[in-house]
C-alpha cells in the first residue's frame, strides 16, 4: 500500500467524531488512516490538546496528516496540538479551514488518490469557498 | 532583583483558588454568550495547576512560567487553555531571553499578551480577554515603578471588564449571537480580570 495522507477529525463531541470517522471509512474504506477524538479531558463536550496530539500520532503518514475540525476551541486545540508535535512532524500537519463533515469525507476521498498534503487541504477548503 | 519562589508560589495558588472560586459566574457569564463551559475548563485547568503547583515552583522562574502554560494547554479543554496557555508560555519564553522578574514585568507581560492575539488572531475591541489583558499592559508600561502601580491596575482591570459589555462579539463562539453579543460582560475578560485581581491582592498581601 503506498502512503496517503492521514486524515484526523477533531469534534467538541465524540459522537460526532466517530460518527464522521464512520462515514470517511464507508467512503475509503482502509485506504487512508482516519483517526477521530471528541471531549475535553474530563469527557464532556470540548477538546483535549493531548488526545489531539495522540490521533496525529494514529494517523501518521509520512504524506502528512490533515485535520478537520468543528468549532473555535477545536481549532485553537488543534493549532497547539500541532505546534507540541515533535519538531520533524510539525510541518507536515495542516489543520482544514473546511465544515467537519463534508470536509473530512473530501479530504479522505482526495488522500485515497494519492494526493498531497496541499491537495488533500486545498480540496477541503474549497468547500468553505464563497 | 529576582522573585523568590515562596513568593511566586503563593501568588500561583492565590490566581488559581481565585479562578476556581469564580468558576460559577464564568459560567453563568458564558452561558450567556458562548457555551457556558470557561468556568468549569478554567477550574479544570487552575486545579490542575495546583496539584503541580510544588513541582512547578522548584524550578527556576521561566520554566515554572512555561510549565503553568503546558498544564493549562493539557488540561483545560476549551479555546481558553492555548490562549491562556499561550500567556504563560511566552512569558516563560521572555523570561529565557534576559528579561527578569519584577524590573521587567511589561516587557514579560507585552509578550504574553502580543502571545494571545497572536492564538486568537484578535486584538483589542473585540469582546475577549484581549480587551482587559492590554489595558492592563498599558498601565504597566505608564505606572511602571510608581508606588501606586498595583491599584491602578486593578482599577483599569475592571473598569476593562465593564466596558467588554456594550461590546459586539466577533470573535469565539459569542460572535455567533452578532448584536445579542451586546449587553453581557465577556466570559474571557472577566476570568482574566480575575487573575489580575488574584496577583495583584497577594501582593499588596506581602507589601
Amino acid at each position: 500500500m503506498t502512503d496517503t495522507v492521514g486524515i484526523v477529525i477533531v469534534s467538541h463531541s465524540s459522537d460526532i467524531a466517530k460518527g464522521t470517522a464512520d462515514m470517511v471509512r464507508q467512503m475509503v474504506g482502509s485506504e487512508v488512516k482516519v483517526a477521530f477524538c471528541g471531549g475535553n479531558p474530563d469527557g464532556g463536550l470540548g477538546t483535549s490538546v493531548p488526545l489531539i496530539i495522540d490521533a496525529i500520532n494514529a494517523a501518521w503518514s509520512p504524506k502528512g496528516v490533515a485535520v478537520l475540525v468543528d468549532l473555535g476551541g477545536a481549532e485553537t486545540n488543534s493549532e497547539m496540538a500541532v505546534e507540541m508535535l515533535e519538531p520533524a512532524r510539525r510541518d507536515l500537519v495542516v489543520v482544514c479551514n473546511a465544515p467537519i463533515v463534508e470536509g473530512a469525507v473530501m479530504a479522505a476521498t482526495e488522500a485515497a488518490g494519492g494526493s498531497t498534503l496541499a491537495q488533500v487541504k486545498a480540496v477541503a477548503e474549497e468547500l468553505s469557498a464563497d | 532583583m529576582s522573585v523568590p519562589s515562596e513568593t511566586f508560589k503563593s501568588l500561583v495558588k492565590a490566581a488559581a483558588e481565585q479562578v476556581i472560586a469564580s468558576a460559577p459566574e464564568l459560567t453563568s457569564l458564558d452561558q450567556a454568550i458562548g457555551d457556558g463551559d470557561h468556568g468549569t475548563n478554567m477550574k479544570r485547568g487552575c486545579e490542575a495547576v495546583l496539584g503541580k503547583l510544588d513541582a512547578i515552583s522548584a524550578q527556576p522562574l521561566d520554566e515554572a512560567f512555561k510549565m503553568i502554560g503546558k498544564t493549562l494547554v493539557m488540561t483545560v479543554g476549551g479555546a481558553s487553555g492555548p490562549l491562556y496557555g499561550s500567556f504563560f508560555l511566552a512569558a516563560g519564553e521572555a523570561l529565557s531571553h534576559d528579561k527578569h522578574l519584577p524590573e521587567d514585568l511589561a516587557d514579560v507581560f507585552g509578550s504574553a499578551v502580543n502571545a494571545v492575539s497572536a492564538r486568537g488572531r484578535s486584538h483589542v475591541g473585540e469582546k475577549t480577554m484581549l480587551d482587559v489583558l492590554v489595558p492592563v499592559l498599558e498601565t504597566l508600561k505608564a505606572a511602571a515603578g510608581q508606588p501606586d502601580l498595583i491599584a491602578r491596575v486593578r482599577t483599569t482591570a475592571t473598569e476593562a471588564v465593564e466596558r467588554t459589555a456594550p461590546m459586539q462579539a466577533t470573535k469565539g463562539r459569542a460572535s455567533f449571537l452578532g448584536a445579542r453579543s451586546v449587553g453581557h460582560v465577556d466570559p474571557g475578560a472577566r476570568s482574566s480580570c480575575v487573575l489580575v485581581q488574584a496577583v495583584c491582592a497577594g501582593l499588596e498581601a506581602r507589601a
